[in-house]
């Protein structure tokens, strides 16, 4: 039986410039799931992420969540950004950050309550980070800051949550915690979708795979799509036409589609 | 004593007009500090220099086409050519490839440069109402009305109100831009705002320091606070007493002696501030990291010399000479003397007449740096793969760095050995 897809993405085009980081892409991502968005650098993984959380607008194209416009579900997805993009000096304690994953639910202006107090309590002990709540953000690890990023989303309360790169730069202890923090909720019915750079760790990780090199490669079932001839197509060189494709576009200030 | 004279009418506000402007421009630079705070986080700080430059040409446009004196028109004007330097700049950096840095320094040069010209052609003029125009350049603050004054703080408490009503919203959006896209917040109205509230406080913060200096003023009260706190809602308060403070003591003393600028004083003043927050931080001030390097130099000296005495005399059971510690040469006579005596008054060790013997809590120290050095040789030369020989000199700067959870850690890992790569025993407790 076939569920209904949670994430929808339809001929969708990004452009940064004239080159393009996405080009029409269509696929569709099945629910209660752990979803691996997966290619080389510079493939628009992280652009992918960002087209569907509207971080980023299309050229061209559209992205569906739960069959409708983000807008209207936005309190079911939560986000989790790339670490690296963060000044991490910025002068904040770990619970202030934490608490911002109920910012959603409240708004710019009212005030959090005591039950968001517990939910945000909650979500760092879910991540092993309570004793460090009042802890400055500049001292964290990485892996640290990984989890209070990670604390923050599951603090957000959705259904659906999108991470960039969680696993990036990480140490061991925090892999294997996210990750079995991971498959935790996906037992209790989330969905989840990442963006992943490490092949080693793909099979084991998900069960669904999205490969993607500026167009996409494949998507479906990860024993269907990790194939030697996908992942060849993903990582080998025999892509590299459609860079230098996007260089001329660049270089040259071609049009992408004549209008 | 003039000086006093001037005091005494100040505080005790026989002359309004001081006192009101005084307040005024202290107001003016608490709002600057407070808007400047979120200029800072963001990393704009070079945007800020390129606003304050930019809104000369606005004031001297709006003089031509009204030829009066009105701060009114002279805010209308300062606010739109601050917007448009504004514009230029995202626009430029969408369309172009050049670098920010370089678009920054452009606009701020055009702008500049045009006002300058502007301001020119004024003066040549012959218009009676044009002298006094040059206060945009270095600012007067003292020479402000009192009318002025009461527009301009009004504004800055309005700014700084709004600051505040947003303070979620602006902090998310320094932090974490993407985020807070992704959760739905109205990140470009956010954006559009912190950007109008920065050139509504630069257009009345000119009038107190000039264009020259504005930045300065958005900039330096932020960058100070950082050193007092990781908290920001501390920084915005710290940011901005250190405006508030220098922009009244800057006003007096421009007031003392005739006809000098404000805005170099109200800077000066700041900068006094900012070096002092810089120094006496808590975290991150320079006292305290120097505090902090010294307590490790110590403790350093400490441990080695208890290491030291305890190997000579024989695990720490006999007493020894202080000349054998001092033929080591690893001391001067005058340094060695003087850790010795820090230890005894720590009870460490005793010295009586020549003679050093450790007390119980200056053994069990030792014990505690040499078990700490052999563990991190043995950690060393088991995962690292390092020569027994080469171990050592790595564990004589370890072992004071090895705090006792750290320490924990290694004894788990390593399976409490019991013998180190040198083949000597591990003095457990």
């Amino acid at each position: 039986m076939k569920q209904p897809p949670i994430i929808e993405v339809h001929n969708l085009t990004v452009l940064y410039g004239r080159k393009p980081a996405l080009w029409n892409i269509d696929f569709d991502l099945p629910e209660k799931q752990v979803i691996g968005i997966m290619g080389p650098n510079g493939s628009g993984k992280s652009t992918l992420l960002k087209s569907i959380m509207g971080v980023v607008t299309p050229t061209s194209g559209f992205t569906k969540v739960y069959d409708q416009s983000l807008n209207n579900v936005r309190n079911r997805v939560s986000y989790v950004p790339q670490r690296q993009d963060i000044d991490w000096d910025f002068p904040a304690s770990v619970w202030e950050i934490v608490a911002m994953g109920r910012y959603q639910k409240r708004g710019l202006f009212k005030k959090l309550t005591t039950e968001d107090q517990d939910i945000i309590t909650d979500s760092l002990e879910k991540v092993n980070m309570l004793g460090y709540a009042k802890r400055q953000i500049s001292q964290l690890s990485g892996g640290q800051q990984q989890r209070v990023f990670l604390a923050r989303a599951i603090a957000q309360q959705g259904d659906l949550f999108l991470m960039d790169e969680p696993f990036a730069g990480v140490d061991i202890a925090t892999e294997e915690m996210i990750i079995s923090l991971l498959k935790d909720m996906k037992d209790a019915g989330k969905t989840l979708v990442i963006v992943h750079h490490d092949l080693h760790t793909a099979q084991s990780y998900f069960d669904h795979l999205v490969l993607l090199n500026t167009r996409l490669i494949a998507s479906g079932p990860t024993e269907e799509v990790f194939t030697d001839q996908i992942l060849t197509d993903t990582y080998g060189g025999k892509l590299t036409t459609i860079s230098k494709i996007s260089q001329e576009l660049e270089n040259k200030e071609f049009p992408i589609r004549h209008k | 004593m003039e000086f006093w004279g001037h005091i005494t009418t100040f505080f005790s506000a026989e002359n309004y007009t001081l006192f009101v402007v005084g307040i005024g421009s202290g107001v003016l630079c608490f709002a600057s500090g407070v808007v400047g705070t979120f200029t800072y986080l963001r990393k704009r700080a070079l945007i800020g220099d390129v606003i304050s430059h930019s809104v000369l040409p606005g004031v001297a446009i709006a003089f031509m086409l009204t030829g009066v004196k009105n701060p009114v028109y002279f805010l209308i004007g300062a606010v739109i050519s601050g917007l448009l330097a504004i514009w230029i700049v995202d626009y430029v950096q969408a369309k172009s490839k050049l670098k920010p840095d370089a678009i920054l320094a452009l606009t701020l040069s055009v702008f500049f440069g045009l006002g300058i010209v502007l301001l020119t052609k004024i003066q040549h003029s012959g218009n009676d109402a044009q002298s006094g125009l040059d206060i945009f350049l270095f600012g007067k603050a003292a020479s402000m009305s009192i009318t002025d004054v009461q527009l301009f703080s009004i504004i800055a408490v309005i700014n700084i109100a709004c600051i505040l009503f947003f303070l979620r919203g602006f902090n998310l959006v320094s932090f974490d831009e993407n985020y807070a896209r992704g959760i739905g917040f109205n990140v470009n109205f956010l954006k559009s705002f912190l950007a109008l509230l920065t050139v509504l406080t630069v257009a009345i913060g000119v009038q107190a320091v000039g264009v020259v200096l504005m930045a300065a003023l958005l900039i330096t009260p932020a960058a100070g606070a950082r050193f007092l706190t990781n908290s920001i809602t501390r920084m915005l308060m710290y940011a901005g007493l250190f405006g508030f403070l220098s922009g009244v003591i800057g006003v007096f003393i421009s007031y003392s002696g005739t006809g000098m600028p404000t805005g170099p004083w109200i800077v000066v003043v700041l900068s006094l501030f900012t070096i002092a927050a810089i120094m006496l931080g808590k975290q991150r001030g320079v006292l305290a990291r120097l505090k902090l390097r010294k307590g490790n130099h110590i403790k350093i000296n400490n441990e080695n010399v208890l290491k030291d005495i305890y190997k000579l005399a024989d695990d720490g059971q006999k007493t020894i000479e202080t000349s054998i510690l001092l033929q080591q040469e690893k001391y001067a006579a005058s340094e060695l003397k003087a850790i010795l005596n820090r230890l005894e008054k720590q009870d460490y060790l005793d010295q009586v007449r020549g003679f050093i013997i450790l007390s119980d809590r200056g053994r069990i120290a030792a014990r505690e740096v040499i078990r700490k050095h052999r563990l991190w040789e043995i950690y060393l030369s088991k995962y690292f793969q390092m020569q027994e020989d080469h171990v050592h000199d790595d564990a004589e700067g370890i072992e004071h760095v090895i705090t006792p959870e750290i320490e924990k850690l290694l004894i788990k890992l390593l399976e409490r050995p019991e013998i180190d790569p040198h083949q000597s025993e591990i003095p457990y407790e």
